[in-house]
């Protein structure tokens, strides 16, 4: 989507585009009250689909794999588990757990913010699965399996990557990450 | 030792990492996005309202017996919009290096976004009719109340930008003041293309 406003001599083009329109509607609705309104409705769809020519910028550029480095007498797991999880298995010489369990919403949900009972449950799962497992805590991620585990390794650097989710969870976090990731 | 992660192809030993911002958006382009999101639905709301006092409930615009100055508004709209073409040229001269049509760009843009707001006043003060007055006056005062507003944050906005060009701020190099302020000015001035077009033309 194009921004008008991201510069100076766009928001000058926008302020061009907009004087145009209006004269165009006034004219219309000078001849005839209908055909003004033809003509805002013309006006407003080709504004938008104006502004929507042009992509995000960085939108579509690949987001960077990440990786992660630990000290070399620690090995370190985060744990990606959808919620409701029973449970997950981890190596046993894992010394540090981190169990992340995204707040899965809908779409509605998520664009009203009404995600309280989403955290609410995927917390309940992240301490009960960390409960299970030695030298671990839990964690509630963001919406997106893949983002949640990109936010995780931000602050809780891991020598793997253990996943308790669907397939298409798996490939994403496999294309973000560097690490090993296995499923649980 | 650290134990962060970061992308492969940026190591940073000595700092931490880049900030991490989720959305994949960069937060500049989403706080413009946020703010002329926040704009559309302040303006939407009260163009809303006009909708439904002028569409839906059919109250004639103006009502009788009350009149708008039309050709008034459309001067102070010739001003308002020559305003804009002169913080476009404040901008394209600083950007050659020439200082004085950036000093007489800027300072032609606040003299105008003043005689602007000082019509408007005075249209008020010579309306006849005031926000009591039903549905129709209370809507007109309130959209071209709103747009003035925002016409007083930019004036604000151009007064400093007035001073910072006459202590030699801008250079060509460096002008993101007058960028920044320039696209405001033009938005308030889309703003009230819109507001006149449906308040006063329509």
């Amino acid at each position: 989507m194009r921004n008008p406003l991201r510069s100076e001599g766009e928001a000058f083009r926008f302020l061009v585009s907009v004087i145009v329109g209006a004269l165009v509607i006034v004219g219309a609705a000078y001849v005839n009250t209908w055909l003004g309104v033809a003509a805002a409705v013309v006006a407003v769809v080709g504004i938008v689909w104006w502004l929507m020519q042009e992509p995000i910028p960085g939108a579509a550029d690949p987001a960077p794999r990440l990786t992660s480095s630990t000290p070399g007498s620690t090995h370190r797991v985060l744990v990606l588990a959808a919620p409701g999880t029973e449970s997950v298995r981890v190596p046993n010489h894992a010394t540090d757990v981190v169990v992340v369990v995204p707040a899965l919403a809908s779409t509605v949900e998520a664009l009203t913010g009404a995600v309280d009972d989403r955290r609410a449950e995927a917390e309940q799962t992240a301490s009960r699965l960390a409960a299970t497992l030695p030298n671990a805590r839990g964690e509630v991620g963001a919406d997106d399996p893949a983002l949640a585990v990109e936010d995780a390794l931000r602050t809780f650097g891991a020598d793997e990557i253990v996943v308790v989710a669907d397939d298409d969870a798996v490939a994403a976090i496999r294309e973000r990450v560097t690490l090993p990731v296995s499923r649980g | 030792m650290a134990s962060y992660a970061e992308p492969v192809e940026h190591h940073h030993e000595d700092h931490p990492p880049e900030p991490h911002y989720s959305s994949r958006i960069s937060p500049s382009i989403l706080g413009m996005f946020l703010f002329i999101a926040s704009e559309i639905m302040l303006f939407g709301a009260f163009f809303t309202a006009y909708f439904f006092v002028r569409v839906v409930n059919g109250t004639p615009w103006p009502t009788p017996p009350f009149h708008l100055p039309v050709y008034l508004a459309f001067i102070n709209t010739c001003i308002l919009v020559t305003s804009s073409f002169t913080v476009h040229w404040a901008l394209q001269s600083i950007k050659r290096g020439n200082v004085f049509g950036l000093r007489a760009g800027l300072l032609l843009t606040f003299l105008m976004g003043l005689s602007f707001l000082i019509t408007q006043a005075i249209e008020y003060s010579r309306i006849g009719f005031n926000t009591s007055d039903g549905a129709f006056a209370t809507i007109f005062f309130c959209l071209t109340g709103l747009h003035g507003a925002h016409v007083f944050v930019g004036l604000t906005i151009l007064a400093f930008m007035n001073i910072r060009a006459w202590r030699g701020h801008f250079s060509p190099e460096h002008h993101h003041g007058v960028e920044i302020g320039g696209i405001y000015w033009h938005f308030v001035d889309v703003m009230w293309i819109v507001v006149f077009t449906t308040v006063y033309v329509l």
